[in-house]
């Protein structure tokens, strides 16, 4: 510390650009910032060497056959099929997930914002979104599964001789949707909560009903916070694992039940894409683990693309707004 | 009631007044010598009474038809009086302007009269406001507002078409019907009427936050008119607006007088002077004065009307 000690005051810096040159600040300060840029860089080599690792591993053993062909048992790579099944598993999963959370969380959303009464009421529902939010999936997955295998569900998942199974496809996206749930509530009310109180009122002083507004002119000035959650939670759920091992089975390939077709298959059980990385990763039963990079390599480009809509959909949002 | 005597007068330097005047007695009727009074506040050149600043051209108000009735009205938030048992009429073929320094109760007491007040949950009225002889308490809201409608300090267009913005008014509730094409010559009907369309005319598509900020105000008085109201409120319309668009406007509302009553709140004396017929001036919530311009302005009974209307505080 003596070399603190010993620094000089310096004469002002002048006043020649905004920019402030860190070479007057004090001997803490610039480690301080040392620090940061390193914290700073290493979280981006990570990132980096993550998804570049992915991409050698994944474009070097994807090869096109590998997505129309369903998982079959075999012990070698060449025998152990494509991952066909996990590519519809996983867009199941995630229409239905959607399919729930995106109406239930606008709508919660709107209530929070727009109502909030009863207000214990709105202020109860507030913190339990904020706690689902902090639960481990795993810990909503086994949840779901005492719901799911109760007997007056059966219709949701396979029955044999009146034991309910309790996975389906049905019980993960159900589930799912409440790991989506918080993202999209917190994105449409912060869209909501940011149009001023004035444009509301502009709508009720021509007559309009509170409903008309928000249908009218609140959610489509909303619609692109909207949108942002939505996919920040279909992130969320093409990458759980947790919950998809849980309820919808660890069979690799499409195990429809019986029944019509299309309910049939949501009442069957089957797999994803993260569900297939994790049987197949070399910890895993199957363990192939080229496939698992391929389709871990698969599962990526999804969450970038999602990554990617989220930026183009928030940037062209910010276009239009009032003047406060 | 411990604020009815009128607050100490205070006289406002004049530092860079080409002629500058002497202080003048705040009694004296200001008749049209350049003595002080609100031209600080009004942002007008400093030395020049308002009053005698032009008045709109405007044909006599003989034609007078009582529209809305405000009757012993009494608004508080929570326990907090705004408004303290006011009378007014509000006729068609004039303008209403209602002064007085801020907080006074003059928003309060416009945004009562389509009921807007009822969004404020802790906000009770008591009296009685009537709108051709009916109570607008027995009228639905959404009815009321589409015959008194208003417009607000701040443009507040919404963030669709210019087109849209208009035609959203004209359609039912939450509806997309009816369709454009049906609606095409109301829209441009309402805008015509505020005297937008020329500007507009060939980008009814284009955003309308995209427009200028006095393009947007007549954008929203367009709105306002789309229902084919029979009471128009504006709330300092021009408050937020550049000195043109003002005058733009100003000249609006005296055109549209003789179709609407017009009921305008505004700081800027001058134009409560140039708009309005009758002014009713509001101090501390209660109505100090209510009378035609010219008693108001130039004659004012109330020893605070006088203090006010002459610049002494506000």
């Amino acid at each position: 510390m003596t070399a603190q000690a010993s620094i000089q005051p310096s004469p002002l810096p002048s006043r020649k650009g905004a920019v402030e040159s860190s070479a007057t600040w004090r001997l803490t300060d610039r480690v301080g910032l040392a620090v940061c840029w390193v914290i700073g860089v290493t979280f981006c080599a990570i990132t980096v060497a993550i998804v570049l690792y992915l991409f050698i591993q994944g474009i070097r053993y994807l090869q096109p056959s590998l997505l129309v062909t369903s998982p079959s048992s075999g012990f070698t790579e060449s025998t152990s099929g494509g991952y066909l099944d996990p590519i519809i598993g996983t867009v199941v999963v995630a229409v239905l997930g959607m399919a729930i959370a995106l109406p239930v969380g606008v709508g919660t959303a709107v209530w929070l914002s727009e109502y909030g009464r009863p207000a214990p009421l709105a202020r109860a529902v507030e913190s339990t979104i904020d706690m689902i939010s902090g639960v481990p999936t795993v810990v909503l997955a086994l949840f779901g599964l005492v719901i799911f295998s109760s007997p007056l569900l059966g219709l949701l998942s396979r029955t044999s001789d009146h034991v309910v199974y309790g996975r389906s496809f049905f019980a993960a996206g159900a589930i799912l949707s409440l790991v989506a749930l918080p993202l999209v509530v917190g994105s449409t009310r912060a869209g909501l909560e940011a149009i001023p109180s004035r444009v509301r009122e502009a709508s009720l002083a021509v007559g309009k009903t509170k409903i008309a507004t928000i249908r009218r002119i609140l959610l489509p000035t909303a619609r692109p916070q909207v949108v942002t959650g939505a996919m920040l939670g279909l992130g969320r759920i093409i990458g759980d694992t947790a919950i998809i091992v849980i309820l919808l089975g660890a069979t690799l390939t499409l195990d429809s039940a019986n029944g019509t077709p299309l309910l049939g298959l949501l009442r069957g059980t089957g797999s994803t894409l993260t569900s297939f990385v994790f049987q197949n990763a070399p910890t895993g039963d199957f363990n192939q683990p080229h496939k698992a990079y391929a389709a871990a390599f698969i599962l990526l480009l999804m969450v970038l693309a999602l990554n990617g809509i989220v930026e183009v959909v928030s940037r062209r949002g910010k276009t239009a707004g009032w003047n406060s | 009631m411990e604020f009815l005597t009128p607050p100490p007068v205070r006289w406002l330097e004049l530092d860079e007044s080409p002629t500058p005047a002497p202080p003048a007695a705040p009694a004296r009727a200001p008749g049209g010598s350049g003595d002080v009074n609100g031209s600080e506040r009004n942002g007008h050149a400093p030395g020049s009474s308002f009053v005698s600043s032009p008045r709109r051209p405007r044909r006599s108000t003989s034609v007078a038809i009582e529209r809305m009735r405000i009757q012993d009205v009494s608004i508080a938030y929570s326990n907090k009086p705004a408004v303290r048992s006011v009378s007014l009429p509000v006729r068609q073929g004039e303008v209403l302007a209602l002064i007085g320094p801020s907080g006074c109760g003059k928003t309060t007491l416009l945004r009562s009269l389509n009921r807007l007040t009822e969004l404020t949950k802790t906000a009770s009225l008591r009296g009685l406001i009537t709108l051709d002889d009916t109570d607008i308490t027995r009228i639905e809201p959404t009815l009321l507002r589409r015959r008194v409608t208003m417009v607000f300090q701040q443009p507040n267009p919404f963030p669709m078409s210019v087109f849209d913005n208009v035609a959203y008014v004209l359609r039912e509730q939450g509806s997309k019907r009816p369709r454009k094409r049906v609606l095409k010559e109301a829209v441009a009907d309402a805008l015509d009427r505020a005297g937008l369309l020329e500007e507009v005319k060939d980008n009814l598509d284009h955003a309308a936050l995209r427009l200028s900020g006095g393009q947007q105000q007549r954008l929203c008085i367009a709105r306002a008119l789309a229902a084919n109201p029979e009471v128009l409120l504006l709330d300092e319309p021009c408050s937020a607006l550049d000195p043109q668009s003002t005058q733009v406007i100003e000249d609006l509302i005296v055109r549209l007088r003789d179709d609407v009553a017009i009921v305008i709140v505004t700081h800027n004396l001058q134009q409560a002077y140039r708009v309005a017929d009758h002014v009713a001036f509001m101090y501390l919530g209660e109505l100090v004065e209510y009378g035609n311009v010219a008693s108001v302005f130039e004659t004012p009974q109330q020893q605070r009307t006088r203090d006010y209307v002459s610049g002494a505080f506000g």
